[in-house]
C-alpha cells in the first residue's frame, strides 16, 4: 500500500515517542551506575541503560532517513515540551523499589511493542524491532526475577514493592496514551495501535504480578497519567535534559 | 574477489574479544566488490548499544585500505539481524579460548534455564549457576562453577 501523508506523520509520531522513551529511561537507568544496591544490580541497570540509548539511536536514525534532523540534534537540542516520552520514564529513579517496578512495567510494554512491530509493513522499522526483541528478552527476564525475589523478601520488601506497584500503575497506563494517527497506523499495517498494545500488556503483567503474590491493581479505578505523548511533562524532565546536554551546550558546534 | 575480501576480514579481530574474527562472530552480512579495488561491506551490530561498532567499522576500513582497496564503503545496517547462531564453529572455539563459555545453539526462544545450565569453560562441568545475565559487556553474562569453584563469563545466547 502507498503511504499517504497521515501514514508518514503517524510513523514519525510513533518513532519519536519510542525513541524518546528509550533515551530518557536509558538516562534514568544510568543514574544507578555506582549506586546500585549491589554490584550485579549496578551493572544490570548500567547495561540496560546502554541497550536503551543504543536502541534510541537506531530509531533516531530512522527518523533522520524520513527527513528529520540528525540524531544528536534531535536528542540534545529539544526542550521538554518537544519530547514525546511518557511521564513514567522521566521520573527520578527514587528508591530501588520504584525503579524496579518501572523497569518491569516499561520493559514488558516494550517487548510487546517490538513483537508487534516485527511484523510492521514499514520494513526498516520491522528490522530494528526484530533486533530489539532479542535484546529486551534479558531486560524482562531481569525484571521478572527481581519482582519475584522482592515479593518473597520479607514484610518490608513486600510492602515497599506493593506500594510502588500501586503508585506506578497509573503512570504505566500513561504509556498507552493514543496518538493522533492511531487509525492510520492500524489500517496501513505500520503498527497495531496503543489500545491493542495495552490489552496485550495487561494480559502479560497482571497474571505475573498475581503469580509473584502481589495484589493486582485495578485498571478501571486507575487514572492513566496522560500528557507525555503530547509534550505535557512533569517538572522532572527539563532538569534531566539540562543535565544530559550540559557538556553539549557548552559548545553545540564542537567537532567531537 | 569478494572471497579475497572475506579472507582479509578474517584477520580483523573483535576489539573486546581478540581471539575471534568479525567474520567468525557472524557480523559481516554482505561483501561486494563490483569492480577491482572496490569493496562494499555491510556489518550488523551484535547489540544496538555496542560501543565497539564504530571501532570495527574503522578497523574494516583500515584493513581494506592497507590491502590496496581504493573505494571502500562500510555500512552498519539491521537488514539482517544478528543472533548467536550466526557465530561459526571456529568462532565458538575462539570464544572458549578467551575463557568465555560459548552460547548454545537456540531455536529462537531463550529462557532462563538455558543460561543456568551453561557448561564451565575451564572444567566443562554443568554444575554451574548464573549469577547475573549482565556482565562487563552487553554480550556477556556472569556465572559460577560449583565444580572447579571458578567464576566465569559466558557469551550469552541472543535470538
Amino acid at each position: 500500500m502507498e503511504f499517504t501523508e497521515k501514514h508518514v506523520e503517524g510513523l514519525k509520531e510513533l518513532l519519536y515517542k519510542m525513541a524518546d522513551d528509550l533515551l530518557i529511561i536509558g538516562h534514568r537507568n544510568s543514574e544507578w551506575t555506582g549506586l546500585g544496591p549491589m554490584l550485579e544490580e549496578d551493572i544490570a541497570f548500567s547495561s540496560m541503560a546502554q541497550d536503551k540509548v543504543g536502541q534510541s539511536l537506531a530509531l533516531f536514525e530512522l527518523l533522520h532517513e524520513l527527513g528529520e534532523s540528525d540524531p544528536d540534534t534531535v536528542a540534545f537540542t529539544r526542550n521538554d515540551h518537544q519530547f514525546h516520552c511518557s511521564q513514567l520514564v522521566e521520573l527520578p529513579i527514587g528508591e530501588y523499589d520504584f525503579s524496579m517496578v518501572r523497569h518491569f512495567f516499561f520493559d514488558h510494554a516494550e517487548a510487546i511493542r517490538f513483537e508487534m512491530l516485527a511484523d510492521s509493513v514499514f520494513e526498516p522499522l520491522s528490522m530494528v524491532a526484530r533486533k530489539f526483541k532479542g535484546e529486551i528478552k534479558y531486560h524482562t527476564m531481569h525484571a521478572d526475577i527481581f519482582m519475584q525475589k522482592l515479593a518473597a523478601g520479607g514484610e518490608e520488601s513486600f510492602s515497599r514493592m506493593q506500594n510502588s506497584i500501586n503508585e506506578t500503575f497509573g503512570l504505566a497506563l500513561g504509556m498507552f496514551e493514543p496518538g493522533k494517527y492511531e487509525e492510520a497506523l492500524i489500517e496501513s499495517g505500520i503498527f497495531g495501535g496503543e489500545a491493542e498494545l495495552q490489552r496485550r500488556w495487561l494480559d502479560k503483567v497482571l497474571p505475573l504480578l498475581e503469580s509473584f503474590g502481589y495484589v493486582v491493581p485495578k485498571v478501571e479505578s486507575t487514572e492513566p497519567a496522560f500528557g507525555g505523548r503530547h509534550g505535557i511533562h512533569t517538572p522532572h524532565l527539563q532538569p534531566l535534559l539540562d543535565e544530559m546536554t550540559e557538556v553539549f551546550s557548552i559548545d553545540p558546534g564542537a567537532d567531537w | 574477489m569478494s572471497n579475497s575480501i572475506k579472507v582479509l576480514l578474517e584477520t580483523v579481530m573483535d576489539p573486546e574479544i581478540p581471539t575471534i574474527s568479525i567474520v567468525d562472530l557472524g557480523i559481516v552480512t554482505s561483501i561486494e566488490s563490483p569492480q577491482p579495488g572496490h569493496a562494499i561491506i555491510e556489518l550488523t551490530p551484535t547489540f544496538s548499544g555496542c560501543p565497539a561498532l564504530r571501532i570495527m567499522e574503522q578497523m574494516v576500513h583500515d584493513k581494506l585500505a592497507e590491502s590496496g582497496y581504493t573505494h571502500i564503503e562500510v555500512k552498519t545496517t539491521f537488514n539482517k539481524q544478528w543472533n548467536t547462531n550466526m557465530i561459526t564453529e571456529k568462532g565458538l572455539i575462539a570464544l572458549k579460548q578467551h575463557g568465555l563459555a560459548p552460547p548454545p545453539k537456540h531455536n529462537g526462544y531463550i529462557e532462563l534455564d538455558v543460561l543456568s545450565d551453561t557448561p564451565c569453560p575451564y572444567c566443562n562441568s554443568r554444575n554451574t549457576e548464573m549469577q547475573t545475565p549482565f556482565g562487563p559487556t552487553l554480550c556477556r553474562s556472569m556465572h559460577y562453577c560449583k565444580n572447579c569453584l571458578n567464576a566465569f563469563e559466558a557469551f550469552k545466547p541472543v535470538s
